[in-house]
């Protein structure tokens, strides 16, 4: 049998404000919960059937049920708030990470860097870095989940989600799916490689001459499926260029903000907001482009903007 | 299973079609107790062919397809025709009529009727286990179950789909009962915090259910002839199919659990010889647990993609049922005290709920809590957490109520040694199965797998061993009570001398429960006191019963 443990490895920025959290918990209700039951023991010892008698107590008092009360709600409204805060955060990537691209499939994690490099059910990233991933699925719904990061998103078929963490400590780790996607789901399962990041930039570079970058994938894609014809010529569609992480104005007033999500669904779905000025003569591609190309050609979308371009710099293009 | 040859409801009349046509809601609840338990036995086998796969990281006698069969079977049949069904079908259609001095329930037939349709539900599931078997897990979870999943699925959400029409004629048959048909003198404040617990599940089982039909009629349709309703690649969505399965499914999770607190407030008040400490609040907190359970399903959702601050609402109204959870234990507390505890049987099983309760009701609040939530999420630890809940609270419920009114209903006594062995035997393995899964859940152990990593075997293999105990105990009950049923000694009407309707009238009862319509001039629960101990009477009772 192997050697035991009884708490799991912290290796993120996250798994440290998590565990505070956690331990924190633990005290609050084990006292809470140990109190309680000790009370119930004890009554039940001293007032056992043949102990001494006792004169009849009453059998209500608003007092005290609102005296047990207002503790209880309290201490849950202030747990409450806690894991919000973590929360939000946890589920908010900071503008300025390194981004890679998950793909679910049963039952193997696809994943993809902006410079192009692929790797299946392997993760490598740089320590004390910021890192986003963009999560979707092929198929049904599958969950990335590291343990040692203490944080998971699902990754759900048609639609993108995202999640984030800062490695705090290099090493391997566990890569888990948790959600149940059938036969293998106990063996779609992984590695996260937490490098140095001068190791990790080696890495990233190792073979990458032969690579082309996400970005320029996607600019391939681009032109197959013609989307030029519509997207240059002003008067058919509009142009693509910076339009990422702007807000658009939709026919019938509404805004939206240019996200993977929008872009994603306007490539598939491009009735379903129509932009304003311009009919919706642009033809569906649902079907026709799988997942990954999608992914290479936000990626190129994103590089038509300033932000994205120098992302796309940091990951060693 | 005769008496002391006094007619009562079971030897009226004799044959199979006397059982199979009656109107009797005692006999239609005996009729639950049967199918209910052939259930109980079949998810408990799955179990614990579940745990013996698990004693080793790789696969050793199942593989993974028939692993994932194994826990879905043990979910749906545990859920859906044992947990759901338990309390309410059995103890509720015996005893809410007699608890407040009815002669039957409001529709019998459709009582009758309701049983028929669990049954057929029931065989609908045997079927899919039959023809292969189905392996979603209960969640039927969407795109997986309506377009990847190569197995009974169509079957097997039938059979849930079917059995859930049972627990809406049930609710009905209650609801109109309990508002209708009250004896004179039973106002809405005398009714035993049972019938309360009942009420509030009604309202849940007729409110809740037909979501989850509607849901698995569409999933159905999805599957069958390929309508784009939740699968993206046909134009579907697949979080509404989380959306509306949780709509229900929270819910459900109270229609198991609010009717073993019921029996909790009958059990604690009788062994403490004390009027149940603060009855408003309790039958109140009921009511609020029903309604506050409507609006928190997206509590399953936290990593699913629901946006960010969907989660936070539904994180604080999750941990807002925290109040009502802890009105109750703290009030059944208070009813010991200065009480006269006997730790009968039932009672050792009411204090074991309330143990277990504690733990699984205060994990709840830690997944109730978002920033842990994300960590825990469809882990071990959510595993731990609903087994305390629901195999450690509502199954010490549903067995305190067995041992609770077995005399009432069989008109026979147990032994009482081995029951208080089983009781306590069924806690320890209990505490042992499933304390490990809440380490397995936090170290990040996911549910739902068939094999792991080297470093989880020790706490799987506690488990395990803690699993196995469980099943014992859970065994010596079906042995000494089947036992007693022909060998045990004759129940007289009242022997815990408790209080209420069904105490005032003959073990086991006549058809009609009452000769003529009692007249309630007594509040509930109005014990006074100790036993008087030098009565002959209570001092044999005390020997025999071990009050
Ligand atoms: C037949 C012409 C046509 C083709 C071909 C076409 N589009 Fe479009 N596209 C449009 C039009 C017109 C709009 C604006 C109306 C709308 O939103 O549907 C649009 C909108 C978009 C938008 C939303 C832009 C915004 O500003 O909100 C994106 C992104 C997009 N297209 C991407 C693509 C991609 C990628 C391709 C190639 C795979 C493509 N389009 C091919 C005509 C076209
Ligand atoms: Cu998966
Ligand atoms: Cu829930």
């Amino acid at each position: 049998m192997n050697e035991v443990t009884l708490f799991p490895e912290q290796a993120s920025v996250f798994a440290q404000e998590v565990d505070q959290l956690f331990w924190f918990f633990t005290v609050v209700c084990g006292l809470a919960g140990t109190l309680t039951a000790l009370v119930v023991f004890v009554f039940s010892i001293v007032y056992r059937r043949g102990a001494r008698r006792y004169a009849h107590s009453g059998h209500h008092s608003t007092l005290l049920e609102i005296g047990w009360t207002l503790p209880v709600a309290v201490v849950v409204m202030a747990l409450f708030v806690w894991g919000a805060k973590i929360f939000i955060n946890l589920y908010n990537p900071p503008e300025s990470a390194t981004e890679v691209y998950i793909t679910g499939k049963q039952w193997m994690w696809k994943i993809q860097h902006p410079n192009g490099k692929r790797e299946i059910n392997e993760l490598h990233v740089p320590v004390n870095t910021d890192v986003t991933l963009n999560l979707t699925s092929e198929d049904v719904i599958h969950s990335f989940f590291v343990p040692a990061f203490r944080t998971k998103r699902d990754a759900v078929p048609g639609r993108y989600s995202r999640m984030w963490f800062n490695a705090t400590k290099t090493g391997s780790f566990h890569i888990f799916c948790a959600e149940y996607c059938g036969t293998d789901h106990s063996r779609m399962i992984g590695t996260v490689f937490v490098m140095p990041e001068q190791e990790y930039q080696e890495w990233l570079r190792s073979g990458a001459q032969e690579l082309l970058s996400m970005a320029d994938k996607g600019a391939m894609v681009y032109a197959r499926y013609a989307c030029g014809s519509c997207h240059e010529a002003e008067e058919r569609g509009p142009s693509l260029e910076s339009i990422y992480g702007q807000q658009r104005e939709l026919a019938g007033g509404n805004t939206v903000l240019v996200d993977e999500s929008y872009l994603r669904e306007s490539i598939l779905r491009p009735n379903a907001k129509v932009t304003e000025g311009y009919a919706p003569i642009m033809p569906t591609f649902k079907g026709q482009i799988d997942e990954q190309s999608l992914n290479e050609l936000i990626a190129y979308i994103k590089s038509l903007s300033s932000v994205p371009a120098e992302r796309a710099s940091m990951g060693g293009n | 299973m005769s008496s002391d040859g006094t007619l009562n409801y079971l030897n009226v009349t004799h044959g199979l079609k006397s059982w199979l046509l009656t109107l009797d809601h005692k006999r239609i609840g005996i009729l639950y107790l049967i199918g209910v338990s052939m259930f109980f036995a079949v998810g408990g086998l799955f179990a614990l062919l579940l745990r013996v796969e698990l004693l080793t990281p790789e696969p050793w006698f199942i593989e993974s397809d028939t692993y994932n069969k194994f826990f879905t079977l043990h979910g749906v049949v545990m859920t859906f025709f044992f947990l759901i069904p338990s309390i309410p079908a059995i103890f509720g259609n015996f005893l809410v009529p007699i608890m407040i001095g009815a002669k039957d329930m409001a529709f019998p037939k459709l009582n009758l009727f309701s049983w028929y349709v669990y049954m057929v539900g029931g065989f609908l599931g045997v079927g899919a286990i039959a023809l292969g078997g189905v392996d979603t897990g209960w969640t039927f979870y969407t795109p997986y179950s309506s377009g990847y999943a190569s197995s009974q699925v169509i079957l097997a959400a039938s059979a849930a789909f079917v059995a859930g029409f049972s627990s809406i004629l049930t609710g009905l048959n209650f609801i109109v009962t309990i508002h209708k048909m009250r004896a004179p003198g039973m106002t809405w404040f005398r009714m035993p915090l049972f019938v309360w617990g009942h009420y509030a599940t009604a309202l849940i089982m007729i409110l809740g259910t037909p979501v989850i039909a509607v849901t698995l009629l569409l999933l159905m349709l999805e599957r069958g002839l390929g309508i784009g309703i939740f699968d993206p690649k046909l134009g579907g969505d697949p979080i509404l199919f989380q959306h509306l399965f949780w709509f229900y499914s929270h819910p459900a999770v109270y229609i198991m659990l609010l009717p073993g607190m019921g029996v909790i407030s009958e059990i604690i008040s009788c062994f403490s010889r004390k009027p149940i400490f603060g009855y408003n609040f309790i039958a109140f907190s009921s009511l609020a647990i029903a309604i506050l359970g409507f609006l928190v399903w997206g509590h399953h959702m936290f990593t699913s993609g629901q946006s960010v601050y969907t989660g936070v609402v539904f994180s604080l109204l999750t941990m807002a049922v925290a109040v009502p959870s802890a009105i109750k234990v703290f009030n059944w507390t208070a009813t010991m005290f200065k009480g006269s505890v006997s730790f009968s049987a039932p009672m050792l099983y009411a204090l074991g709920f309330i143990a277990l309760f504690l733990v699984g009701g205060l994990t709840g609040v830690f997944l109730a809590t978002l920033g842990l939530d994300i960590h825990v999420h469809d882990t071990y630890f959510v595993v731990a957490h609903f087994h305390f809940v629901m195999v450690g609270a509502t199954v010490s419920a549903y067995l305190g109520a067995l041992h609770f009114w077995w005399p009432k209903m069989t008109g026979r006594m147990y032994p009482q040694t081995p029951a208080r062995v089983s009781a306590l035997l069924t806690l320890f393995g209990f505490v042992l199965a499933f304390l490990p899964q809440f380490v397995l859940g936090y170290l990040g152990m996911p549910r739902r797998y068939h094999t792991y990593p080297d470093e989880f075997q020790l706490l799987h293999v506690f488990s395990t061993a803690g699993a196995s105990v469980l099943g014992v105990g859970f065994l010596i009950p079906a042995i000494y009570l089947v036992w007693s049923l022909f060998f045990g000694k004759l129940a007289p009407a009242n022997p815990w001398f408790a209080k209420g309707l069904e105490w005032d009238i003959q073990s086991p009862p006549t058809t009609f429960n009452f000769e003529e319509t009692p007249i309630v001039k007594e509040e509930p629960y109005a014990y006074d006191g100790p036993l008087p101990d030098n009565s002959e009477e209570v001092l044999k009772a005390g020997e025999n019963y071990g009050v």
